[in-house]
C-alpha cells in the first residue's frame, strides 16, 4: 500500500496551485461536488459563484486578458458543462489562455444516457485547443501540468479537462516534480525563428515607400508593446490596430493611425489600402478587416509575424511570412530595420486624417453614444479597463474611447459575443483591484447575462457597468435600414426593465441620464462610488455606426457618414 | 481538377489513442474536406500510428489543411506529401464470379497483372492485389464481364521516395512556397 495515496479532488486543487491559480469561477452540481467537498481545503483557490456557467466562463476569461494569466472556470456535468461552450468558443477565437474543469457522471455511467451526462468532451473539441476526459485518478496531475501548459504557450486557448464524479474520489499519488514534466511530441509552440525569414522581411521593410503596421492581439499576448513602439519609431511606420490589438499602440502616439475595417476609422482603411507594404504583427486578417479577399490591400506586398503556421496564407497570400513569438521575433527584426523617414507617406496617411476625419459626433439634442463614450474617455483619462458586449456600443467605445498606455480593452471580437460585457468587466475587477473597470453595454446583451450583477453584489465589485439604453438591438436596425430594406423586425424591446430600479433590487446603485446636461455629472458620480454602479444612459433611439464598409466589401464602398 | 475538387495525399504520425481520429475527421468535416480514402496502422514507433489520407474540397479548404491538422495536439506530425517524389500503394481483395468453365481464363489474367489468389470457391474466387489506382482499376472493369462481386479497397498508403523521413522540416514555408495546388493526375499511380 502505498503512503503518498490523495483523492483525484486534492490533486486538482494542488495542481491549480503548483500553477499559480488563486481564483476560480463557477457553479458547483451533482458531478463536480466531490471536488468542491475538497475546495474547502483549499484557501489559496478563492472560488467566485456565478449564477450561469457561461458566466462563470467569461469571468475566467476577462481575468485572463486583464491578468495574463490562465483563467480558470468549474462546472458539472450536462447543463454545466454545455452552458460553458459560448465562453469557450469566445475565448478560443480571441486565443485566450483558459482550463475548464467540468464533472462528468461516473465512469460506470458513461455511455449510459445517465442523468446529466453529455459528451462534452465531443461537443467542445472544435471550440476548444484540447481537451481530456481523464478516466484514472493518476492520470490527473499529468493532464492538469499540460492543459496549463497547452493553454497558455503559443498560440494561447481554452482547454477542457473532463473528469467523471468517482475519478474525484479515486486515490492516487501526485508528485508535482514528475507530474510537471510535459512530454508532448506533437505539440511544439516554441518556433525556432527562420533567418531567412527576417532577412526576406528586412529587405522588404527597407526597401518600401509606404509601409504600414497592422497590429493585432498577438501584440498584447506576446507582451510586446514596446517593441511595436521602437520599430513603428524607427522606421517611422503608421501603426493602425485590429479591433483586439486596441490598446497595443498608445493611440495618442503621432504614428497611431487607428483601426481599420468594417467599423474602424476611414483614414486607418485608406492608409491601409494605400500602403505598398502591410507588416501584420499577430492579427489574422479576419474578414471585419479585410472584406473582400481579392481587393484587400491591392497595392501592397505583405509581412505577416505569427506564432501559428495555420494563419499564414489562409485568407490573405503573404510575400514574407515570419513565424514566432511576436517579442522575439521583433527583437531580431528591429535591430536591422533601418532608421527612416518616410517624410513624403507620413504627410499623405496625415492627409488622409484631415480628410477624412472619421469620428465626428453628429449635432444633435438628446444623448448620443459616442458623446457617453468620449466623455468616459476624458474623465478616465484614457486609463480604464474597458470592456464591451457586441454592437454598436462597442463599436462607439473602440472609435472614440482614447487608449492610452495603461489602459486594457476586453471585447469579443471573433465569436462577437453578446453578453460578455457583465461577467468579462467581473473577471477584470477581480484580476484588477485597484483599476477602475467601465464595462460599456448595449441594453440588449446587458439582458443576456444580467444574472451576473447578483456575483457582482454580492462580491462587491466596484464595476462600473455603462449601458447605452437605445431599446433597440441598434446594430440590426442599422443592419435592416441599410441591407433589408428598412424592414425592421424583431430589434426593438418594448419591455426592457427599469434598469435603475433593477440595479437597486440588486443592492447595486443605479443612475440614470437622458441628456447631455447630467453626463459629466453621472460619470464622476459613478467614478467616485465605493462599490459597483449600473449607470443606464437613455440614448438617441436610432442611431448609426459609421464609417461603414459592408461586410464582404471593400474601401471602395466605404461610407463616411449618414446620408441626411 | 474536374468539379473543382482539389485532391491532397496527406500522411500524419499520430498519438494511438482513443478520440484521435475524432479530432481528425472533426476538422475536415468542419472545412468541408472529404476524406476520400483514409488507411491507418501501427508505424515503427511504439505508441504512434501513420495515417495517410487522400482528401478532396475546394482549393481553400484543403490548401493550408496540413498546417490546421498540426494543430491538433495528438497529431505529432502532418504533411502535406502531394507534391513530393512519393511512392504509394493501396491493396485490393477482388472476389469475382467464376464457375469451373472459367476458372483456367480468370487465372490466366491474374498472371498477367501478378495477382494473388487468396480464396477459391465453387463459384468465386478471390484475388488479392496491392499498386497504385489504375492497375487496380484495370483490373476490376477486367473482370467485369464475368461479375465482379465484391471490392475492397485500402486506401492509399504512400511514403516519400529515398531516404528522406516524412516531417515539418521539409520546407513547408521555404522559398518554394506557393500557395499553387497541384492536382494530382487521376490517372496517375504508384510507381506500378
Amino acid at each position: 500500500m502505498k503512503e503518498n495515496l490523495i483523492k483525484g479532488s486534492e490533486i486538482v486543487c494542488k495542481a491549480l496551485i503548483n500553477e499559480g491559480v488563486d481564483t476560480v469561477f463557477g457553479i458547483p452540481g451533482g458531478a463536480i461536488l466531490p471536488l468542491y467537498g475538497t475546495l474547502n481545503k483549499f484557501p489559496e483557490l478563492k472560488h467566485i459563484l456565478t449564477r450561469h456557467e457561461q458566466g462563470a466562463c467569461h469571468a475566467a476569461d476577462g481575468y485572463s486578458r486583464t491578468t495574463g494569466k490562465v483563467g480558470v472556470a468549474f462546472a458539472t456535468s450536462g447543463p454545466g458543462a454545455t452552458n460553458l461552450i459560448t465562453g469557450l468558443a469566445t475565448a478560443m477565437m480571441d486565443s485566450v489562455p483558459l482550463v475548464a474543469i467540468t464533472g462528468q457522471v461516473g465512469r460506470p455511467a458513461i455511455g449510459t444516457d445517465a442523468f446529466q451526462e453529455t459528451d462534452i468532451t465531443g461537443a467542445t473539441l472544435p471550440v476548444t485547443k484540447h481537451n481530456y476526459l481523464v478516466m484514472k485518478a493518476s492520470d490527473i496531475g499529468s493532464v492538469m501540468h499540460e492543459a496549463f501548459h497547452i493553454a497558455r504557450t503559443g498560440r494561447p486557448g481554452p482547454v477542457l479537462i473532463d473528469i467523471p464524479k468517482d475519478v474525484f474520489d479515486e486515490l492516487a499519488e501526485y508528485d508535482f516534480s514528475k507530474d510537471s514534466k510535459i512530454d508532448l511530441p506533437g505539440y511544439n509552440p516554441y518556433l525556432k525563428i527562420d533567418q531567412n525569414q527576417i532577412e526576406k522581411a528586412v529587405d522588404l521593410i527597407n526597401e518600401a515607400k509606404k509601409p504600414i503596421i497592422l497590429a493585432g492581439h498577438g501584440v498584447i499576448i506576446s507582451k510586446a508593446q514596446n517593441k511595436l513602439l521602437e520599430i513603428a519609431e524607427k522606421a517611422q511606420i503608421p501603426v493602425v490596430t485590429t479591433l483586439l490589438g486596441i490598446s497595443a499602440f498608445p493611440e495618442d502616439h503621432i504614428l497611431s493611425t487607428g483601426f481599420p475595417g468594417m467599423h474602424g476609422m476611414a483614414y486607418a482603411s485608406i492608409a491601409l489600402d494605400e500602403a505598398d507594404l502591410i507588416i501584420a504583427i499577430g492579427s489574422r486578417f479576419d474578414d471585419r478587416i479585410v472584406g473582400n479577399a481579392k481587393r484587400f490591400g491591392k497595392n501592397s506586398k505583405k509581412i505577416h509575424i505569427d506564432i501559428d503556421p495555420a494563419e499564414i496564407n489562409k485568407t490573405i497570400s503573404i510575400e514574407a511570412p515570419i513565424l514566432g513569438d511576436i517579442n522575439e521575433v521583433l527583437g531580431l527584426l528591429n535591430p536591422k530595420v533601418d532608421s527612416k523617414t518616410h517624410p513624403q507617406w507620413l504627410k499623405e496617411v496625415e492627409h488622409f486624417k484631415s480628410e477624412h476625419p472619421s469620428l465626428m459626433i453628429p449635432e444633435s439634442e438628446t444623448l448620443l453614444g459616442q458623446q457617453v463614450i468620449k466623455t468616459l474617455s476624458d474623465l478616465t483619462d484614457g486609463n480604464a479597463v474597458v470592456c464591451t458586449g457586441v454592437g454598436q456600443h462597442q463599436m462607439w467605445a473602440a472609435q472614440h474611447y482614447t487608449f492610452n498606455k495603461d489602459s486594457v480593452w476586453l471585447s469579443s471580437g471573433g465569436l462577437g459575443t453578446m453578453g460578455y460585457e457583465i461577467p468579462s468587466a467581473i473577471g477584470a475587477q477581480i484580476g484588477a483591484p485597484d483599476k477602475t473597470v467601465w464595462s460599456i453595454c448595449g441594453d440588449g446583451g446587458f439582458q443576456m447575462t444580467i444574472g451576473e450583477l447578483a456575483t457582482v453584489a454580492e462580491n462587491n465589485l466596484p464595476i462600473k457597468y455603462a449601458i447605452l439604453n437605445n431599446n433597440h438591438l441598434g446594430m440590426i436596425t442599422q443592419w435592416q435600414d441599410m441591407f433589408y430594406n428598412g424592414q425592421n423586425m424583431h430589434e426593438t424591446y418594448t419591455g426592457n426593465p427599469d434598469f435603475v430600479k433593477l440595479a437597486e433590487a440588486y443592492g447595486i446603485k443605479g443612475i440614470r441620464v437622458d441628456n447631455q446636461n447630467d453626463l459629466e455629472k453621472a460619470i464622476n458620480e459613478a467614478n467616485n462610488h465605493k462599490g459597483p454602479v449600473v449607470v443606464d444612459f437613455v440614448i438617441e433611439k436610432v442611431d448609426y455606426v459609421f464609417p461603414m464598409i459592408p461586410a464582404g466589401g471593400s474601401v471602395d464602398q466605404l461610407i463616411e457618414e449618414e446620408k441626411k | 481538377m474536374s468539379n473543382g475538387i482539389h485532391r491532397r495525399t496527406i500522411v500524419a504520425l499520430v498519438h494511438d489513442k482513443p478520440g484521435v481520429l475524432a479530432r481528425i475527421s472533426g476538422l475536415f468535416r468542419r472545412r468541408g474536406v472529404n476524406i476520400e480514402s483514409l488507411a491507418v496502422g501501427h508505424s515503427e514507433q511504439k505508441g504512434f500510428s501513420r495515417m495517410t489520407f487522400v482528401v478532396g474540397g475546394a482549393e481553400n479548404s484543403v490548401k493550408n489543411i496540413s498546417s490546421q491538422l498540426n494543430k491538433i495536439i495528438d497529431i505529432v506530425d502532418a504533411s502535406d506529401i502531394s507534391e513530393k517524389n512519393i511512392v504509394w500503394r493501396e491493396l485490393a481483395l477482388i472476389k469475382v464470379k467464376c464457375n469451373q468453365s472459367q476458372r483456367v481464363e480468370i487465372l490466366e489474367l491474374s498472371k498477367v497483372f501478378r495477382v494473388n489468389v487468396v480464396d477459391v470457391g465453387i463459384n468465386n474466387i478471390t484475388f488479392e492485389l496491392a499498386g497504385g489506382k489504375s492497375k487496380i482499376d484495370s483490373f476490376v472493369e477486367l473482370l467485369d464481364q464475368f461479375g465482379v462481386m465484391e471490392v475492397m479497397r485500402t486506401g492509399r498508403i504512400a511514403t516519400l521516395r529515398g531516404a528522406t523521413k516524412i516531417g515539418i522540416n521539409d520546407g513547408e514555408f521555404g522559398e518554394s512556397n506557393s500557395s499553387d495546388i497541384y492536382i494530382a493526375d487521376k490517372d496517375a499511380s504508384g510507381s506500378v
